[in-house]
């Protein structure tokens, strides 16, 4: 398995994922430089956080045109596996790979904090390894993190199951106090229709070793490891 | 003066006109063996101001101790450098930001953030810590509000964006600082021992590489501005001395600084501060005991049309100045190009001692780099403030009767006790996956050092402007005390200290006085416990129409754990647990939180610490720590026990019953402060391990009483004062959250 993590000018939590599949994983990894217009031959490509470009149009807009994306692109057209991961997540949206947009978060103001979030879709590499209703601990930081979309989409959303992740209390109740951002729907995390397309604003990244507090982020990484192992180039899901 | 230098023409400028004196203007003749032309005279005003200079303060300064064995840099770098093992070091440093803060809070916080990062940047290390030390005036005055959402706001916009997590901090309110509010940062790199960079130029011949952002007119005379007292104008006239940061690009001078640093070629790095290119150029000179020509014409600018003494004095952010080997600046210049930032050559080494500055075709400036670096220092005269020992006295037995679970909501209440999650939660504080202990989880915050595992790093920073208020010496050597607690509590050996020192005008002998008696107490503090001084930052003239900032001196301390697996926090952790005090100490009220939130302002004068007991408190608590012994630790103080087991017992969302030791009145026995004092948590089974280490190092131990329900039970002298479920404190506790919503 070799992933590819993409490094955008900006991006600060790069070295957080290679460093969470490399050493703690012990995946190969390759940077993937944001100027560049291939993968490099990649089986997942991970977007991370941070502010790429400086967040200074609208948070992930200026990345999504990069010359990397077009070959993120073409991968994700063609059933590869990608992961977006907060500012990771902003540019899947800008980049029209996932539906919607994210605004600033309900409180106006940056938030960093461990939230818990449930498993709504198996149907992709990402969760393939959990259960529908599995709950998972991991921190968020982000200001811009309150997902919108318009009545159709959100229909569409809940009708093909594209739904992954959804804030929830420890007990896996989704209830407005648990949402740290007032992303409608409660909504964390989601997938493409063909399901190898994920976005998610809590870093898996920040919860894979016991020593940061959680170790359930590390689920969505073994769980990629395990399904593209057996479907390496097979398109996931529905 | 400084904010009248930009109506001023170039013809004649005095000395007063730069903030310079004559006896000053006379030295620089002195030392120049003729007049300065009016752009050297700026250059002599802006490195001459207090901010960069440290006149009044430097022959204080040198009575801080600054040895010990892992010691690599002491004062005169960029940052401190501590060794940790394993061929690593730490390099840290705090700065203040106070003055530009008072005027534009957002922008004065985040220029701050970034000029600390690039302190320890040019060390040649990764950032991986930030931490702040915030004061303000009462948060019931909406300018104050404003000013603390402001600052708070620009730490979390800057911090969060360039990706280094801010993992601890303090944030205190007194009416001494509502024309002056404090904003200290602190900062934390680490870096492989033999890639260690330093600000010494050598090497005749070798190119000077300007690299970063482009200079523009912001923070221009923004040194001068920060060494001068602040009045009402300064509201609406300084803004162009307050600089704008760009995290963004902050990020990217990081991620190309580092990457140049490792192609071997840089032979000095310094970044542009405090008085920009002028600073960088004459100090790096002056170390290396050479010259420089520098070329202003070939410095990327944002306007065309910059005058010599602007593009100078500048403190445009984000920018770097490095001495390169020659024939290898286009390898260097190639990396910043990389990261989309700018890269040139603007000078070069000269071997004659001369800093000679070009414009046009044309030597605008020729002087001695030393002759700028070396600002004169002064001795200036030092009176114990009138009426000090009268603020001494104070007589316990005459308060009237305290309302005691009362008393313990307004402290909770109070923005020194309350909790400071709503100000945590804006900063990014896990990013780099090295925290592991959350801000405000423990009297320090610890991360791990993913290079040398399983080792720790722990963080404190601590001030206490109400005690050095009353006594200066005292109230210094308290300070370094509680961020040494701070560290044993989460199991740290301290490895060094970074002092930031805020007092109001130097030349007033009453101010001087309480800033010598301050750094006497942390020099003696530090000496004491064997902890060096690495460096740090004077911050005068913290004045507004209300006088001057009570005396603060904040400390920020570094510290070493074994394992990181092995530390601790402040929340009672299992039901049962015996809750125990470790060292005895005679709490009192004089001095305390309690006074000055209950009866007015703060009188009496604190306990001192004895460093000899609290050496061997800290020992036993954090060979508890490291042993596993300890469930939790909490150090006891702004408002006493009391405060400290409702902290304990909020964070664990688990009660306790207990009982005090007797201290007098009651009052005194639950929110008197002493040093010394920490409450811990720990199984009955562990019991008796912990009291034969407490005996072996004659440390005295008192069991208190267990963990257990949801209600915080207090008893004193055989009647139960305090009867308050937790749900009670914590709202009290949560005060802030509507503050900085």
């Amino acid at each position: 398995m070799r992933f590819g993590v993409v490094v955008f000018p900006g991006s600060n939590c790069d070295r957080d994922c290679v460093h969470a599949l490399r050493t703690v994983l012990g995946q190969d990894v390759a940077e993937l430089w944001h100027g560049d217009d291939s993968i490099r031959g990649v089986d997942c490509v991970v977007l991370p956080g941070g502010f790429a470009y400086g967040d200074y149009l609208r948070a992930g807009a200026i990345a999504a045109t990069a010359p990397v994306m077009e070959a993120v692109g073409r991968f994700a057209r063609a059933g590869g596996a990608v992961i977006g991961i907060c500012n990771g997540f902003q540019i899947l949206l800008e980049a029209g790979l996932l539906p919607g947009a994210m605004i600033r978060n309900a409180s106006l103001q940056f938030r960093c904090r461990d939230v818990w979030m449930r498993v709504e879709s198996t149907q992709t590499p990402f969760t393939a390894g959990l259960r529908v209703g599995q709950v998972l601990q991991m921190p968020i930081a982000h200001g811009e993190g309150n997902y919108y979309a318009p009545p159709s989409v959100f229909d569409a959303l809940e009708q093909h199951g594209q739904i992954v992740f959804r804030y929830c209390d420890p007990t896996g109740a989704v209830t407005a106090d648990a949402n740290p951002n007032g992303a409608a729907r409660g909504i964390a995390g989601i997938r493409s229709a063909q399901g190898n397309v994920v976005g998610v604003m809590p870093h898996p990244e920040r919860a894979s070793e016991a020593i940061l507090g959680s170790t359930d982020g590390r689920l969505l990484f073994q769980s990629a490891i395990d399904s593209l192992a057996g479907l390496r180039g097979v398109t996931v899901g529905a | 003066m400084a904010r009248k230098i930009g109506t001023v023409t170039e013809a004649r400028p005095s000395p007063e006109l730069v903030g310079l004196t004559r006896p000053e203007y006379d030295e620089i003749v002195r030392r120049l063996g003729r007049g300065p032309n009016p752009l050297e005279l700026q250059l002599f005003g802006v490195m001459w101001s207090e901010h960069c200079g440290y006149k009044h303060s430097r022959q204080t300064l040198a009575l801080l101790p600054a040895e010990g064995p892992r010691l690599v840099e002491g004062p005169g770098e960029n940052a401190g450098v501590i060794d940790i093992g394993d061929g690593w070091a730490v390099a840290f440093k705090m700065e203040s930001h106070n003055h530009p803060s008072a005027v534009d809070p957002y922008n004065g916080a985040a220029t701050g953030v970034g000029g600390i990062i690039r302190d320890v940047l040019s060390m040649g290390a990764r950032p991986i810590a930030l931490l702040d030390s915030l004061r303000f005036g009462p948060l019931s005055d909406p300018r104050a509000r404003a000013q603390a959402g402001g600052v708070v706001g620009g730490i979390a916009g800057y911090g969060n964006c360039v990706g280094v997590p801010t993992v601890g901090g303090e944030l205190h309110t007194d009416s001494g600082y509502r024309g002056n509010p404090l904003v200290n940062v602190a900062c934390l790199g680490i870096v492989r021992r033999d890639r260690l960079a330093r600000a010494r130029a050598a090497g005749a011949g070798n190119p000077v590489v300007y690299a970063g952002a482009r200079t523009g007119r912001d923070g221009i005379g923004g040194a001068a501005f920060a060494s001068e007292e602040l009045d009402e104008r300064s509201q609406r006239e300084d803004r162009a001395a307050v600089q704008l940061g760009d995290p963004f690009a902050g990020k990217l001078l990081i991620e190309a600084t580092l990457e140049a640093l490792a192609t071997g070629r840089v032979v000095a790095i310094q970044d542009m501060g405090a008085a920009g290119l002028t600073c960088a150029t004459s100090e790096m000179a002056a170390r290396g005991g050479l010259g420089m020509t520098i070329d202003l014409d070939a410095v990327p600018l944002r306007e065309a049309s910059m005058r010599p003494d602007e593009i100078l004095r500048s403190e445009s952010q984000e920018r770097m100045l490095l001495v390169v080997r020659r024939g290898y600046e286009q390898e260097v210049r190639a990396v910043f190009h990389r990261w989309g930032l700018e890269a040139s050559v603007i000078g070069t080494v000269v071997a004659e001692p001369e800093l000679r500055i070009r414009w046009r075709g044309k030597t605008v400036a020729s002087l001695p780099p030393y002759a700028l670096a070396e600002a004169p220092a002064y001795r200036p005269a030092a009176c114990e403030p009138i009426g000090l020992t009268e603020r001494w006295e104070f007589d316990a037995p005459a308060l009237p009767r305290t309302d005691v679970p009362d008393a313990l909501q307004r402290l909770l209440r109070s923005a020194d006790v309350a909790s400071k999650r709503a100000v945590f939660r804006q900063y990014d504080h896990s990013v780099q996956v090295r925290t592991v202990v959350a801000p405000g989880a423990a009297d320090a915050a610890v991360l791990r050092i993913l290079e040398s595992p399983p080792k720790g790093l722990a963080l404190a920073v601590d001030g206490n402007g109400r005690y050095c208020a009353v006594d200066p010496y005292r109230g210094a050597r308290l300070v370094v005390a509680e961020a040494a607690a701070g560290l044993a509590c989460v199991g740290a050996e301290p490895l060094g200290v970074t002092d930031c020192l805020n007092f109001g005008n130097p030349e007033d002998p009453e101010v001087f006085w309480t800033f010598r008696q301050a750094v006497l107490g942390i020099a003696d503090a530090c000496r004491a416990l064997r902890i060096p001084v690495v460096g740090g930052n004077v911050s005068f003239y913290n004045e507004s129409p209300d006088g001057p900032v009570p005396p603060t001196p904040v400390v920020a301390m570094v510290g070493l754990i074994d394992d990181v697996e092995r530390t601790c926090t402040t929340a009672f952790k299992e039901a049962g647990s015996v809750v125990a005090l470790l060292g005895g100490g005679h709490p009192t009220l004089a001095g305390s939180l309690f006074i000055r939130e209950l009866h007015g302002e703060a009188r009496g004068r604190p306990e001192d610490v004895d460093f000899d007991t609290h050496g061997r408190v800290l020992t036993v608590v954090r060979d508890g720590v490291a042993r596993g012994w300890l469930l939790s630790a909490h150090d006891c103080s702004d408002g006493g026990i009391a405060v400290a087991l409702a902290e304990c017992v909020m964070a664990g969302d688990l009660g306790a019953d207990v009982t005090l030791p007797e201290a007098g009145r009651p009052d005194a026995a639950l929110f008197g402060e002493a040093p010394s004092r920490i409450v811990v948590s720990l199984t009955e089974q562990n019991l008796p391990e912990l009291i034969h280490l407490a005996a072996a190092h004659d440390v005295p131990m008192c069991i208190l009483g267990r963990t257990c329900g949801d209600r915080l039970l207090i008893t004193v002298a055989g009647q139960r004062v305090i009867d308050t479920p937790i749900h009670e404190l914590a709202e009290a506790h949560d005060a802030l959250t509507e503050v900085f919503s």
